[in-house]
């Protein structure tokens, strides 16, 4: 079994003990309805754990991710569903914007922690003065597709599932993904093969900022309704998220169906602790667990193979 | 005069000064004293958690504590539980504060050093813990802070809050041992090139065990404070200094990029930080423009200050 | 592919011609007047001690460096403007395989194909790229057990550096026509090295050619048709293999000797340290860790001086001091005054609660800008103020003026001017009569020739202990390079 097969093995191991769990204690659960509720919400994490990954396969970290998921849910409950030109056009220039703010990163050679921080601030101050007060509505497409309710399987999983399979294609099997992950892997390399490594990190910033859109979208649709403040915790959920789907921090290794479940987990383990009758106040607690314990059990068998 | 403008703290205080200036301006110059007295209050508490993080982010790259607002958190609301309003118990109380500040530092240094991960991510981790202690031990109530606490954070001197002489002690003391002292010279010697430090027999470890553990201290003797000032800990009441935290050291001109750290500037960077809120609310501009702006002022100094040390 | 008749010794058309190339780095020769052509079908073994100028020669081929001045034109070149450094050697057809691995270790073996296979189809890249590396893979190395879905990361150095040979020698959209391999066996076994020799010489029968570095000179004398031997910057030789015999080899590379002033031999104190390796030192010895440079010298180093510090407790008096010689990684502390910097060492020694000593200081700093002679006239200026001698100057400084009985010094001469050496070498021999011990790392001969026992160190362990008169260029050229055939 090589450290790649752990990798990938780690995140479903935690994930199926966590639902394994959830059915024993909740076996309502296990019903069409169940996993819907149990997963809703999954989908807009997942897509900003996606978006995180995009971040830290090229050996940085966003610290606005949160923000950035609630001022597109902001634009898509206000701007998208009163003027649905504008609000396109919005979100488009987020996107764009993202990929610049890598650039500059990389050619200034600025600490990407700071300068998204700094960011974090101005998508939470475009955020306030587009909804100061939470309201707003989803489009109804938006909403119609985000309650769907298809045969068999619950909406929540297809979705889950589709992120993770297109994802993957890109970023493990497309040449570009290739060369995405080749930057975190060894900047150098690619340079002197004449890769212009500024766009490429302009590349993996404006995916990021792509996923969050979907994200905040995802989000809208779910709740009905945005604030400001509506994905804050995104930022924190899709570092861990990343984290426990065999994502390393440097040397682009991530896994896109690891960020996918990683962020599942993290959803599952919310509810889990309602299960346990357990107060809802060690839900943030139980998530620092996870991603602690996870972390640590990836330092032994990393160490137990360094020692073979 | 060049000389005094090439103090990399100074623009922190000309900015503060510039925002007092404009909102005295709306107001036709009334309420100056009030102004002041208020930005001194709510800037203490930036500053003592801004000394903390500025030695942490001094350490180098990839240096940050994101656990402040956590610990802040929950060593207001054990120790205004502990206390019970009982005023007997206020040095207890406050004892009961920095131990919960120790005890986090250390387990914030101990998954860094253990579980070998990065400091931004182990902080992290540990603040989703502390968070839920506090929440669990919080269960909604607001318990007041014991009168005499609650009088002493809450006034001061003429023209001089407790609280500012306070943060203004602990920052003196922070320069002290910046410039004066073995351990501010290994914190600096760190950050600029861990390697070469231990190579010059630096305890590498020590020193930063020392001050992950100070960050924590001095985050919890804010979160002690700061319920006491406002009558009572909230789970919220950390939250805005995780990123305040990290922006009066940035705009107070010590180095991102670490092994440069400059304390009079985050006094400075904190009264900035809330004399341009007032100046925007005087002007009727929203929290929006303000944090707007604020992120912009945090960017364009980042990418000034990357400048200036490239060509260094 | 052109076909020709390398048996008859008739030569086929250039691939790469220098004329009068130069290269310097500010002051700094590092290539004066380098005339070479490269043929197709030929094998050229390129040999020099360190510093002789190897790497700077095949960096101004493979276009990562440019050429101060001279003339280099590549085979099939079209007149008019072309594609200038890297992407012109690339579009020739030169192809580099470099010790500091240029591969992705998060990337499988058959993705890093295509990082320097620009040109790839989009769709169906993945069966193309797993075929072609295989392909490679079995043609150089037959029976090599990769499976091109293996992550980079999880095999073994000698196999990355075996994925990287093959990716070199791979067929993608131009084919390989220059191949240079820099010390291409250092991590492989002999078997596999063999392997890898008979390819060389496929290579070049088909028309290839093979620029080859090594320090087995059983190696070269067997893949190589011709040997390019440089010294300080030139091209010394420049002859066919058969002109060569091992010993004249060896005189080639070697310095015009400078008759060696031996001190008379000092009685030592008792032994103060002995390494699993062998290495060991007595009080008062200048001990000589020689050897081609990255043959694990500056490591010993580094550990000998961790185990013997704490990252946890400051000794008021160090066991050892280190003089770095990798000033920006290891010693330079770039926001810091001269004076800072110096006194880091000392710090501790000289602090009372807690507190520094700044009037302790500042006399250290005094004290030692005299006696090493630091060029500035105010020790509050920033470090970087100074020349890289002078820098280095400082670090000398910050170890001598603690009272660590053991100084380590890892290669701390490079870029030091002529005078500055001799001052430091006087003073490392006074510091040695008063009983300290020096462990001393060098890439220079003559810097070897002043210790009072050598440690010659080939791929990470001693191989050979000279002392007394047998410290001679000669005896650590001969320990430094393979002599024996690839056998061993």
């Amino acid at each position: 079994m090589t450290r790649e097969h752990l990798r990938f093995m780690l995140p479903i191991l935690s994930l199926s003990i966590l639902l394994v769990g959830v059915f024993y204690l909740q076996p309502r659960a296990m019903s069409y309805f169940g996993l819907n509720l149990l997963f809703n919400l999954a989908i807009p994490v997942a897509l900003a754990t996606i978006a995180q990954m995009m971040i830290i396969m090229v050996n940085d970290i966003d610290l606005s991710i949160g923000t950035f998921v609630s001022f597109c849910a902001c634009v898509t409950a206000t701007l998208v569903q009163d003027t649905p030109l504008l609000g396109y056009t919005v979100l488009a220039l987020a996107i764009v914007g993202y990929a610049a703010i890598g650039a500059v990163i990389h050619i200034r050679g600025l600490p990407a922690i700071v300068v998204t921080l700094g960011m974090s601030f101005v998508w939470a101050g475009l955020a306030v003065l587009l909804l100061p007060s939470p309201g707003g509505s989803p489009p109804p497409w938006l909403r119609t597709l985000m309650t769907m309710k298809p045969p068999l399987v619950p909406f929540a999983i297809i979705a889950a599932c589709v992120i993770a399979a297109v994802t993957h294609l890109f970023i493990k099997r497309s040449s570009f993904g290739v060369l995405l992950r080749g930057v975190g892997g060894n900047e150098r390399a690619l340079e002197r093969s004449g890769w212009s490594i500024v766009w490429l990190k302009a590349a993996a910033y404006g995916l990021a900022g792509l996923f969050g859109v979907l994200a905040g979208m995802a989000l809208v649709g779910l709740t009905t309704s945005a604030d400001a403040n509506i994905a804050l915790r995104y930022t924190l959920l899709s570092i861990a998220g990343v984290i426990l789907g065999g994502g390393e921090f440097t040397g682009g290794r991530v896994s896109p169906i690891g960020a996918v479940i990683g962020a599942l987990t993290l959803t599952l383990a919310a509810s889990f602790l309602s299960f346990l009758r357990l107060s809802s106040d060690w839900q943030i607690g139980a998530q620092g667990a996870i991603l602690i314990l996870v972390l640590a059990v990836r330092l032994l068998v990393s160490r137990r193979e360094g020692a073979a | 005069m060049t000389g005094f403008l090439q103090r990399p703290w100074i623009w922190a205080y000309l900015a503060a000064a510039a925002a007092f200036i404009a909102t005295m301006y709306v107001s036709g110059g009334q309420g100056a004293g009030s102004l002041a007295y208020a930005a001194l209050t709510f800037a203490a508490f930036a500053a003592i958690v801004g000394v903390g993080q500025m030695f942490v982010i001094t350490l180098g790259p990839g240096n940050v504590d994101l656990s402040i607002p956590a610990t802040m958190t929950l060593a207001g609301t054990l120790a205004l539980k502990f206390m019970a309003t009982d005023s007997s118990l206020i040095l207890p109380g406050l004892g009961i504060a920095l131990g919960v500040g120790l005890i986090c530092g250390i387990v914030n240094f101990a998954l860094i050093l253990l579980l070998r991960i990065p400091p931004i991510i182990a902080t992290l981790a540990a603040s989703f813990l502390f968070q839920s202690v506090a929440i669990w031990s919080n269960r909604g109530l607001r318990i007041k802070p014991p009168a005499p606490l609650a009088d002493f954070s809450t006034g001061g001197l003429p023209g001089l809050p407790n609280l500012a002489l306070v943060a203004i002690l602990i920052a003196i003391a922070a320069w002290v041992l910046l410039e004066r002292g073995l351990a501010g010279r290994w914190i600096l010697a760190i950050g600029q090139n861990a390697r070469a430090a231990q190579l010059s027999g630096v305890p590498v470890n020590a020193v930063r065990f020392g001050v992950y553990v100070g960050s924590a201290v001095l985050a919890a003797l804010t979160g002690f404070l700061l319920a006491s000032f406002s009558g009572g800990a909230n789970l919220n009441m950390g939250t805005e200094y995780m990123l305040m935290s990290i922006a009066v050291v940035v705009i107070g001109g010590s180095s991102i990029g670490g092994g440069s750290s400059n304390v009079p500037g985050i006094w400075g960077a904190s009264l900035f930080m809330f004399l341009i809120v007032s100046m925007l609310n005087s002007y009727g501009l929203g929290a929006g423009v303000r944090l707007i702006l604020t992120g912009c002022i945090i960017v364009t100094v980042v990418a000034f200050a990357s400048k200036r040390s490239h060509s260094a | 592919m052109p076909n020709n008749d390398t048996m008859s010794g008739t030569l086929g058309v250039p691939v790469v011609a220098l004329g009068d190339v130069h290269k310097s780095f500010g002051p700094v020769h590092a290539l004066s007047g380098a005339t070479l052509t490269v043929h197709a079908g030929e094998c050229i073994g390129l040999v020099g001690h360190n510093g002789a100028g190897k790497s700077t020669l095949v960096n101004v081929i493979n276009g990562r460096l440019e050429p101060t001045s001279g003339d280099l034109a590549f085979a099939g070149e079209t007149p008019g403007q072309p594609p200038k450094g890297a992407q012109r050697a690339a579009r020739a057809g030169v192809r580099s395989v470099f010790q500091e691995l240029s591969l992705c270790p998060n990337l499988t073996v058959a993705e890093n194909l295509r990082i320097p296979y620009r040109t790839m189809p989009r769709w169906g890249w993945r069966a193309l790229a797993r075929k072609t590396v295989r392909a490679a893979l079995d043609e150089v190395f037959p029976d090599h057990g990769i499976t091109a879905r293996t992550l980079v990361g999880d095999l073994p150095l000698a196999e990355r550096q075996m994925v990287e040979i093959a990716i070199a020698f791979s067929r993608r959209d131009s084919d390989a026509r220059l191949v240079i391999l820099d010390e291409p066996t250092s991590s492989l076994d002999a078997a596999i090295a063999l392997q890898l020799l008979t390819h060389i010489r496929r290579f070049c029968d088909s028309g290839g050619a093979v620029i080859f570095i090594s320090h087995m000179l059983g190696e070269v004398f067997g893949v190589a048709s011709r040997i390019v031997v440089m010294k300080d910057g030139r091209i010394t030789e420049d002859r066919p293999t058969k002109g060569f015999t091992r010993a004249t080899l060896v005189d080639a590379m070697g310095h015009v000797a400078s008759a060696a002033t031996r001190t008379t031999s000092r009685d030592f104190g008792a032994e103060v340290l002995r390494l699993p390796n062998g290495l060991a030192a007595r009080r008062g010895e200048v001990v000589g860790l020689a050897g081609l440079a990255g043959h694990g010298q500056a490591e010993v180093l580094a550990d000998f001086f961790f185990s013997r510090s704490s990252t946890w407790h400051a000794r008021r008096k160090p066991h050892v001091a280190f003089v770095a010689g990798d000033r920006s990684r290891d010693g330079v502390l770039p926001l810091w005054s001269i004076l800072r910097n110096l006194g880091l060492m000392t710090l501790r020694e000289h602090s009372s609660r807690g507190m520094v000593d700044h009037a302790q200081e500042r006399a250290i700093g005094d004290t030692w800008r005299e006696r090493i002679k630091i060029r500035t006239d105010d020790m509050t200026n920033p470090i970087l103020s100074l020349s890289g001698g002078n820098q280095q100057k400082v670090l000398f400084a910050r170890a001598l003026a603690s009272s660590a009985p053991i100084v380590v010094m890892d290669d701390p001469m490079r870029g030091v001017d002529v005078g500055t050496k001799k001052e430091v070498y006087r003073m490392i021999r006074a510091e040695a009569e008063q009983g300290r011990t020096f462990l001393w790392y060098s890439t220079e001969t003559d810097e070897i020739l002043e210790c009072d026992r050598v440690f010659v160190f080939r791929n990470g362990a001693v191989s050979a202990e000279l002392t007394g008169d047998a410290i001679t260029e000669e005896n650590m050229l001969r320990a430094s390079f393979e002599m024996q055939e690839a056998a061993e």
